[in-house]
């Protein structure tokens, strides 16, 4: 890992040396990926700053010159809002980043959010032609990070436009939800002026930016600012609302006056392993151990009121983003080792190549093939050891991966005193269980059109509560689609 | 303490509860049992004892002051019809969640016979409003201050070994009076239930805090409670659960009436 320091003399020589001359493919294709300059991981894993710096100007023109500007522009395919990538790194290169921003922003309502949490190198970055000639998806073009500068700098310079809304057309939205489809759902909807009523049960916004994401990936200023936004726009907040309990569905259209809702509540139900011992003292989903953390700033002891169960030897379970998450919070709220299990191998890790880098860097143990099947306790119920099992790669399945077997009589323990489990969400049985008629799948999920339309006439729906554990960016397409239909719906209804 | 909550007041059904925080910034999220509710006036009626911090400082709020931020009604409400004879044993302020479900059994037509246990005389609440609702109110203490002095499941065995027994039984209060209410009726084979109330954060099935082993399964007392068949809860799992934060909560509430003193001298020195 270079110092922010020597990073930041590279990019401005190679500035310099481009200086009043237009670039061949074959110059771009010299410049060598930028690192993400970055704390210090012996620094970092003790305390709960964002990690990763974000570029400078120099840093992010450079490495926006590095684009070849495709006419077929795989990366758009690749990205599922089709931000117009290889435009906004055009103008990124000639140090408009003001013009990027504009340009990201007509497809794109959270650059900053998504600049961060995106899975790029499975979405733009994997399809990246220069990826692709030096036959490496780490040498593509860091457009995540171009992204999340230009947001940055556009932020830091304040004042943003307000967006425009047209003239109020008396029609009423619920949203349900405050996560990112219904950020989404939200502003477009405004825009359209029609009266936007967000409902979020928590007592803040933003739903899993808020709750789930740490502060050490995503600052939750950000987030804030994002949500000021819609509130500039004339959008309502309700907080401390849980739609399906303080009012449901049909009495929010029924009596309340909304035209159409949207359902955008999430994968609010965490999955267990459902293994003898889970119910001891010290296991935690990884949502109730990351929401002590994150929303209720427990981590914060001198004043938080929410206690955190403090370990020293933490197992986490999964190998997603939210069990990196868990892993490294871990680590930041002091214990001392943290050793993430997962089944598969590194390649099969559904979490972000950067976040799986970032939790080795910080100290995080992988036991990859392994799989918990027992939480053993004291004569108290507390936590004290965890009972795993090997795995080994099987025969290819139909869909060609090779699954994991237990290898029979290769259990082992592990002492530790705390265990997170983070192998996913269900979906949250309370929107489906007071609203008649709103059809769902056998996983509890809501099913909807291809316009994000339920079962129920003025009804939509979308992310995660659709999807399963997906991802953010896929709910705010989700929350796009949901948001064309919705405001076709209003155009069509007296 | 009555609280303004027209939208709760107005949706409550017996057996729900909400979640309140004091401050949305460091406050935590308490779940508190509805005692009794005003559709008319939009309020809700809150019994609680001060055990931590937040229901130190809520004991604090004067006539007029606010409360950060109320979540409610939650959980599933009780499930009420004519049974027959209901039996509801509160332990304590148990004794309020309780209220509501008594006044609903009793408008289904049941006939309620309420036992109310607390350690001293001095612990009962709601006892008139109890005393209107019962066919049969039978106080019990621990010391005998008032009532009969003993255990509920004294009175709660005698009234199961009767017949006809008792078509169901109710109990909420603390967790170690409801396992004992619970094994108490098992060998009459009398329907028990309970009204759970554990750690919990959001209160909407999220986090999973509060999830109970009920009949081997995990529950989440949260959305499929709070009441559950008391023969098939694991009390002992749900008490060790319930101490999970027990030192951290000691040295939090230390550390808040220290800085309450620290408040006060302050506040003494300045007044001089």
């Amino acid at each position: 890992m270079k110092t922010p320091d020597v990073l930041q003399k590279e990019a401005e020589e190679q500035l310099r040396s481009f200086e009043g001359r237009e670039l061949s493919p074959k110059d771009r294709m010299a410049i060598p990926p930028h690192e993400m300059p970055s704390q210090e991981p012996d620094v970092r894993r003790r305390n709960m700053s964002e990690v990763a710096l974000g570029y400078s100007p120099e840093e992010a023109r450079a490495e926006a010159m590095r684009c070849l500007q495709c006419k077929n522009a795989p990366c758009v395919q690749g990205c599922p809002v089709q931000v117009r990538i290889p435009e906004f790194l055009h103008a990124a290169a000639q140090g408009d980043f003001s013009g990027a921003i504009d340009i990201i922003r007509q497809s794109s309502l959270l650059p900053a959010v998504c600049g961060r949490v995106c899975p790029q190198e499975s979405q733009c970055q994997k399809n990246c032609t220069m990826g692709k000639v030096l036959k490496s998806v780490d040498k593509a073009v860091a457009i995540g990070r171009v992204e999340r500068f230009c947001a940055d700098r556009r932020r830091s310079l304040g004042n943003l436009p307000a967006v425009a809304v047209k003239p109020e057309t008396g029609k009423k939205v619920a949203v349900i939800g405050s996560g990112p489809s219904c950020i989404t759902v939200a502003a477009d909807v405004r825009r359209e002026g029609h009266d936007v009523t967000m409902f979020e049960a928590f007592h803040k916004p933003g739903g899993v930016l808020v709750y789930g994401i740490p502060e050490f990936r995503l600052p939750k200023a950000i987030v804030q600012q994002e949500i000021d936004g819609l509130l500039q726009m004339g959008v309502k907040l309700e907080t401390n609302f849980v739609v399906g309990r303080t009012r449901t569905i049909g009495e929010l259209m029924e009596e309340d006056g909304f035209d159409a809702v949207f359902i955008g509540t999430g994968a609010g139900l965490p999955k267990f392993m459902d293994i003898p011992g889970e119910n001891l003292v010290g296991v935690f989903s990884a949502n109730e151990y990351l929401t002590r953390a994150n929303l209720m700033k427990a981590y914060q002891t001198e004043t938080a009121h929410t206690p955190l169960y403090l370990a020293k030897k933490v197992a986490v379970l999964g190998g997603g983003n939210v069990a990196m998450d868990a892993a490294r919070m871990a680590l930041r709220l002091g214990a001392e080792e943290v050793h993430l299990i997962y089944r598969r191998t590194e390649a099969e890790m559904p979490a972000r190549v950067e976040e799986v880098q970032h939790a080795k860097e910080e100290g995080v143990q992988f036991h990859l093939l392994q799989n918990a099947v027992e939480v053993l306790g004291d004569e108290n119920d507390v936590v004290k050891a965890i009972k795993c099992i090997r795995f080994e790669l099987g025969e290819p399945d139909a869909s060609g991966r090779r699954s994991p077997v237990p290898v029979p009589g290769s259990e082992f323990e592990m002492a530790i005193d705390a265990v997170i489990v983070a192998i996913g969400n269900g979906s949250n049985p309370l929107i489906g269980r007071t609203t008649p008629g709103l059809e769902l799948n056998k996983r509890g999920n809501i099913v909807v059109d291809e316009t994000n339309r339920t079962s129920l006439e003025g009804i939509y729906a979308g992310g995660d509560i659709v999807l399963g554990a997906a991802t953010v960016i896929l709910a705010m397409g989700e929350g796009r689609k949901a948001a064309a239909a919705i405001n076709g719906y209003l155009a069509g209804k007296k | 303490m009555e609280v303004e909550a027209p939208l709760i007041a107005r949706e409550r059904k017996a057996g729900q509860f909400i979640i309140l925080q004091i401050d949305t910034q460091i406050g935590e999220r308490v779940p508190l049992t509805i005692a009794d509710a005003d559709p008319g006036k939009g309020t809700i009626t809150l019994i609680f004892q001060k055990v931590g911090a937040t229901t130190t400082l809520l004991s604090q709020k004067n006539e007029g002051d606010e409360i950060a931020a109320i979540l409610g009604p939650l959980g599933s409400p009780t499930h009420i019809e004519k049974f027959g004879h209901v039996v509801c044993v509160g332990g304590g302020i148990g004794v309020a969640p309780m209220y509501p479900i008594a006044q609903a059994m009793k408008a289904a037509g049941n006939k309620v016979t309420m036992i109310m246990g607390a350690r001293n005389i001095g612990l009962f609440v709601m006892t008139e409003e109890m005393r209107a609702v019962a066919d049969e109110l039978i106080l019990i203490t621990d010391d005998g201050s008032s009532g009969r002095k003993g255990l509920v499941t004294e009175p709660l065995k005698e009234l199961c070994g009767q017949t006809p027994p008792p078509d169901l039984v109710v109990a909420i209060g603390p967790p170690i009076m409801m396992k004992f209410c619970a094994l108490t009726t098992k060998p009459y084979g009398v329907k028990t239930i309970v009204s759970l109330n554990t750690i919990m954060v959001d209160g909407t099935g999220m986090c999973g805090g509060c999830r109970v082993t009920v009949g081997g399964k995990t529950k989440f007392v949260c959305v499929d409670g709070p009441e559950f068949d008391g023969h098939e809860v694991d009390f002992d799992n749900m008490m060790k659960r319930m101490r999970m934060f027990k030192p951290r909560e000691m040295w939090a509430k230390e550390h808040f009436c220290n800085l309450m003193q620290a408040a006060d001298a302050l506040a003494a020195k300045e007044g001089k």
